[in-house]
């Protein structure tokens, strides 16, 4: 064993990465929760976003129409969730459930041709000087534009939710949407654009595995980071920035045990392999006492005759 | 403009009609997925839900259809029990792979010993696997609050490590010359989970499977545990008032339905398995979710779906050979089958309207 093989800013850099993917999931799933809508169907959407993400890409040679289509698939799966619970007003745990089972076949489906190919690589972002600095620069301006455009989006996020009309709305139907009906705003079309922006998010980190992160594809590859995203939601009391700061936790505990792999410590691959699902269990425990935080609504139906 | 009015009581007629109309759609509908993929419809659907039962070579197959819907029947039995009361155990793959490790662990610690109680005491070590693995989950619910649904899933990808961690490591066969898995338990007479009738797939899983049906049947209808179940799942502050304790009930829901998918990983390993490898699982724990609701959550219509099931997996088999159709169309296929059903599901719990909406 060697740690000393561990470059600390190489480290650091990496868990930016790795952190990425779950922040596009569980920003978008923090919006739909604040929606009052629970939606169980992350993983099942991010890994369709990852294998539309990754065809696009390799058919058209171009990233960023990749991580277009990604959006567009995860947008149009989510479709099938806001047509079970806004319109069928099924159960939104079963719904959800439904959407993931249904994602993961039709990924491996669509993802056939697709094993063993290597996608086109996304240029990092040119910082000129920036990049030269000393520790900084290798860590902060080293990445793609993807990276950078998930931290803006939690930002703009907690903006919109914490300071505008439409955040306010938003949450309004969350927190009670009899109320909400009753002055006159449309619930069902707020939590179905909710959901899908969600979709679009859950598909954007998918791609950000397949396209930047792995990058190629294989099925399943989302291996559980749509399930993480969600107890992030809960980490982070449904609050924008200690979701950031979560899905930075997360990503350092993953980007350390793959290090720790490579570096060849005595502890076996798949104990290593166990742990950032371990460690969810135990970050869900420590948070779970304090609820009070959650959208009054979260999974409750809506139905206007009621 | 069609509007929907909730019904006073949710209709019997749908709600036993739903789960074949939800068969139908996605036959309709699958048939037009074959049909992009460059296949007959009419040839793919006839070669999944007919061919297997009635088919030139249906003789081989019939068995099949126990060998896997015994593990489907079981897990789902245990899942509807917790899914009725508003528990969500969606952890049955991880309880399903502990079973087998647990149960395959004790034949192989025994091996080559003959003697009568060995399987018997790999079906208590199988059940106690998936027991442990559920009550994790079940345990931070009932002590912390915590999202039973997180923990579970989670816990299923730790087993999906510990089972290779298993077939390369302690459970490695050391006359295997270097081949990853464990012992080939079919080999082992005093572990084997063999046919009961010769050639009839009629394993020990399948009675057990039936077993279930059974005391789920009675349990949900004259006792009062069923009962605390249901009154919880569909009017939870009833429930508090008539004394339910939804300790207890979180408890026996996911201990029970981790102990039968433990049982079915347990029989899967000594049978039709037969040795511990490193893609042991194939994800009969994720189906039976699918198994549960279209069996609408009763034991009864739970084996149908189970046996449906069990046919779209060796029709998908078939189907695959003879036709070239990709297995992932079949899981596509599973999944429009859970689609279908919550969907029409909307017709039990309400009436459809047309014509002009008024204003209230």
């Amino acid at each position: 064993m060697d740690l000393s093989a561990i470059n600390p800013i190489l480290f650091v850099a990496g868990f930016l990465v790795a952190a990425t993917p779950l922040i596009f999931a569980a920003i978008g799933e923090l919006v739909v929760e604040k929606s009052g809508t629970l939606n169980l169907g992350v993983e099942g959407m991010m890994i369709t976003g990852a294998i539309c993400g990754f065809a696009t890409a390799v058919e058209t040679g171009s990233p960023m129409l990749g991580f277009a289509a990604a959006a567009v698939g995860g947008a149009v799966l989510s479709l099938l969730f806001v047509f079970l619970t806004q319109v069928a007003l099924a159960n939104q745990v079963a719904s959800g459930l439904a959407l993931t089972l249904f994602g993961l076949g039709l990924s491996a489906l669509l993802g056939q041709s697709y094993v063993g190919i290597k996608p086109p690589r996304l240029p990092d972002i040119n910082f000129g000087p920036l990049a030269d600095i000393p520790v900084v620069g290798p860590i902060l301006f080293t990445h793609d534009i993807i990276l950078y455009l998930g931290i803006a989006l939690v930002a703009a996020t907690w903006a919109v939710l914490k300071f505008t009309r439409a955040g306010l709305i938003l949450r309004a139907v969350g927190e009670s949407h009899d109320a909400a009906h009753a002055l006159g705003y449309k619930v069902v079309r707020i939590r179905t654009l909710a959901i899908m922006f969600g979709g679009a998010c859950a598909g954007l980190g998918g791609a950000y595995i397949s396209l930047i992160r792995v990058p190629q594809w294989t099925e399943g590859m989302t291996a559980g980071v749509g399930w993480i995203a969600l107890a992030l939601v809960v980490f982070a009391s449904w609050k924008p920035w200690r979701l950031l700061l979560g899905a930075y936790l997360f990503g350092g505990i993953t980007q350390l045990q793959l290090n720790l792999q490579g570096a060849g410590v005595a502890i076996p691959v798949e104990y290593l392999a166990m742990s950032p699902y371990l460690i969810t269990i135990i970050v869900l425990v420590i948070l779970s006492r304090d609820k009070s935080a959650a959208p009054a609504c979260l999974g409750r139906t809506f139905h206007a005759s009621s | 403009m069609i509007a929907l009015e909730k019904r006073p009581q949710p209709s019997r007629a749908f709600s036993l009609a739903t789960p074949v109309l939800a068969v139908i759609a996605t036959m309709v509908f699958g048939g037009l997925l074959f049909a992009a993929l460059g296949k007959d419809p009419l040839v793919a659907i006839k070669t999944i839900f007919w061919d297997p039962l009635f088919g030139q070579y249906a003789f081989f197959y019939r068995p099949q259809l126990l060998i896997k819907g015994a593990p489907l029947v079981l897990i789902a039995i245990g899942l509807s029990l917790g899914f009725k009361a508003g528990i969500w155990n969606i952890g049955a793959e991880g309880q399903y792979i502990m079973g087998a490790l647990f149960g395959a662990g004790v034949g192989l610690a025994f091996y080559p010993l003959e003697a009568f109680y060995v399987f018997p005491l790999m079906v208590l070590a199988g059940a106690l696997g998936g027991w442990i693995w559920a009550m994790i989950p079940a345990f931070l619910k009932v002590k912390f609050g915590t999202n039973e649904i997180l923990v579970s899933l989670m816990m299923v990808y730790v087993a999906e490590q510990f089972l290779p961690s298993m077939a390369l490591g302690l459970m490695k066969n050391p006359e295997g010359f270097g081949f990853p898995g464990s012992r080939n338990l079919q080999q082992y007479p005093s572990a084997f989970n063999a046919d009961l009738i010769e050639g009839s797939g009629m394993h020990w899983g399948v009675v057990a499977a039936m077993v279930a049906v059974i005391l789920a049947y009675v349990l949900l209808t004259k006792h009062r545990l069923g009962f605390a179940i249901r009154v919880t799942g569909e009017a939870p502050r009833a429930a508090r008032f008539s004394g339910v304790n939804p300790t207890r009930l979180v408890l026996f829901c996911l201990g029970m339905s981790g102990l039968l998918a433990g049982l079915a990983g347990m029989f899967e390993v000594s049978g039709p398995a037969g040795q511990v490898t490193i893609d042991f699982n194939v994800g009969y724990g994720f189906t039976a979710i699918i198994v549960a609701f279209l069996g609408r959550l009763h034991p009864v219509g739970i084996l149908l779906a189970g046996l449906l099931m069990a046919l779209t997996y060796i029709g998908g088999d078939i189907a695959q050979s003879n036709l070239g159709l990709p297995a992932a169309a079949i899981q596509v296929f599973q999944g429009m089958l859970l689609f279908f059903l919550l969907a029409l599901d909307v017709l039990t719990n309400y009436r459809l309207r047309f014509g002009r909406s008024e204003v209230a």
